[in-house]
């Protein structure tokens, strides 16, 4: 029983440090790219409140939070209501399989730096990412504005679209790795990250992860020179905001599962795991600033025509190489 | 005894979701509460020691069918509809049949193996195990099912063609 106790306890604390380091990032993410996107088209970026603007995140929820929450008149009221906080809820539940760190030994117990490490750890985060286009989805209709349903309805395509890719291109990751486990496929990768193994892989996921995360230059389901600002039109106040939060959180996962399956996640010499973990996704986030700093958006035939008629084949060739490849070899 | 519970409550929040999606008379509004049937059933496969189910389950069912489906609801803006439940007798007749042939089965299941009926799971199928069976023993069964649906994708690519494009016009 006190065994029992002990272990739901270590998880409880575990998803409580999670969580605030999370949002916390993802507070100060947003920050970041006003400051980088700022200076890269020469501006200085928020920089009134407090010293360097680093008080901005909370301003920005001030703000958004003493805003009135409006409800449009013909909206459906209750999934109007509940779309935006299913786009951070499934976020950030992602985290629960996201290993930051080997193992530490504490008060003689081994403690697993992962709030649970399923077998099935890759196909749960498909299976969430896959979860995360019914926020866009209900909330673009529910809002009851034919913006916002263009916009749903695009999201929903795009996302569709470029999971394909995303789950193929770890078909070689979880080759060389031999499991599911995002434990196992960080420790698969003591002596070379997948980076470097599977050079195109690596390629096609960050493009895929690019545009599942919804950001320039596939943020077509926003576009907002046609359709206003997309499935989140209708929002104000807090709703909106969570929409926001919920994006940069999801830059943050799809940064730790680039981390996690390509950069051998908390390998690297000299300093501790944890911080090489957050260098390499801080460094993953900042790659999707500055993409989004650096390119146009896409038309919507050219996104559809890359995913389904480019990037798919390429990445099903892949798959065939790499496992033709590792059958000769051997494993 | 906790597996039981939760089982209990997984299931019953099924039947809910199943009966409360058949009834909806708005479409979005049946696939939610199809998803969140797709939900439980994961969660049960789960409990059962299944876990590449499970997974299966979330992102075939949840996270690429029924978005598929949504997608098209709102392509063709049936969710304006919501015409009111036609109260048909004959509409019942097929679905009272499949019903009672679905229990008739489970009923001659149980009582055939009477063992398959105890709480807690017997095995705790591990990702490997499952993919060596699956790919293994019923390899040719896994074939013909995926040959059934490349037929289905040519077929769907022959009826989607319609007529062949003149040169110079726009793609859609």
């Amino acid at each position: 029983m006190t065994e029992l106790l002990i272990t739901s306890i270590l998880i409880l604390v575990k998803l409580i440090l999670v969580f605030a380091a999370v949002l916390g990032l993802a507070a100060y993410m947003v920050l970041a790219e006003r400051k980088v996107l700022g200076r890269m088209q020469l501006r200085y970026g928020p920089n009134r409140v407090g010293p360097f603007g680093l008080m901005q995140p909370m301003a920005d929820v001030i703000k958004l939070l003493t805003k009135e929450d409006l409800v449009p008149a013909k909206a459906d009221r209750i999934m109007f209501l509940i779309a935006p906080g299913m786009a951070s809820l499934i976020a950030l539940l992602s985290f629960a399989v996201v290993p930051f760190s080997p193992p530490i030994t504490l008060f003689g117990r081994t403690i697993p730096m992962v709030v649970c490490d399923l077998n099935i750890g890759l196909l749960y985060f498909l299976g969430l990412s896959s979860l995360a286009v019914y926020s866009i989805a209900l909330g673009g209709w529910a809002s009851n504005s034919k913006y916002a349903l263009l916009g749903a309805i695009r999201g929903l395509a795009q996302l569709i679209s470029y999971e394909l890719s995303m789950g193929l291109a770890v078909v070689p990751v979880v080759l060389t790795a031999k499991s599911f486990s995002l434990t196992e496929i960080v420790v698969s990768q003591a002596d070379w990250p997948n980076m470097l193994r599977h050079p195109l892989a690596f390629v096609i996921f960050m493009i895929s992860v690019m545009a599942e995360s919804k950001r320039t230059p596939f943020d077509l389901p926003e576009g907002e020179n046609e359709i206003v600002a997309g499935y989140h039109t209708e929002y104000s106040g807090m709703r909106f905001g969570l929409f926001f939060v919920g994006e940069y959180i999801n830059v943050i996962i799809l940064g730790s599962m680039v981390t996690v399956l390509f950069l051998g996640g908390w390998h690297g010499p000299l300093l501790p795991p944890i911080v090489w973990f957050s260098l390499k996704v801080l460094a993953v986030a900042f790659c999707f600033i500055w993409t989004r700093g650096t390119l146009p958006r896409l038309r919507y035939d050219q996104l559809m025509h890359f995913g389904w008629k480019f990037l798919i084949p390429v990445a099903l060739t892949n798959v065939l190489i790499t496992g033709a490849v590792m059958l000769a070899v051997g494993p | 005894m906790i597996g039981s519970v939760v089982f209990y409550l997984l299931a019953a929040a099924t039947l809910t979701a199943t009966l409360l999606c058949i009834t909806r008379t708005s479409p979005v509004h049946a696939v939610i509460y199809l998803v969140h049937a797709f939900f439980d059933l994961a969660l049960i496969f789960y409990l059962f020691g299944a876990p590449l189910v499970a997974a299966w389950e979330m992102i075939i069912y949840a996270g690429a069918v029924m978005v598929l489906f949504l997608f098209i609801i709102m392509m063709l803006e049936l969710a304006t509809g919501g015409k009111p439940l036609t109260v048909d007798r004959r509409r019942w007749v097929p679905v009272l049949l499949l019903s009672l042939v679905t229990l008739a089965c489970t009923v001659l299941l149980i009582i055939q193996d009477p063992s398959a009926v105890g709480s807690g799971p017997a095995y705790h199928v591990s990702p490997r195990d499952f993919g060596t069976v699956l790919f293994d023993r019923y390899a040719l069964a896994v074939q013909v099912v995926s040959f059934q649906l490349l037929f289905a994708a040519v077929g769907a690519y022959y009826v989607g063609k319609g007529e062949p494009r003149k040169r110079g016009e726009q793609s859609s």
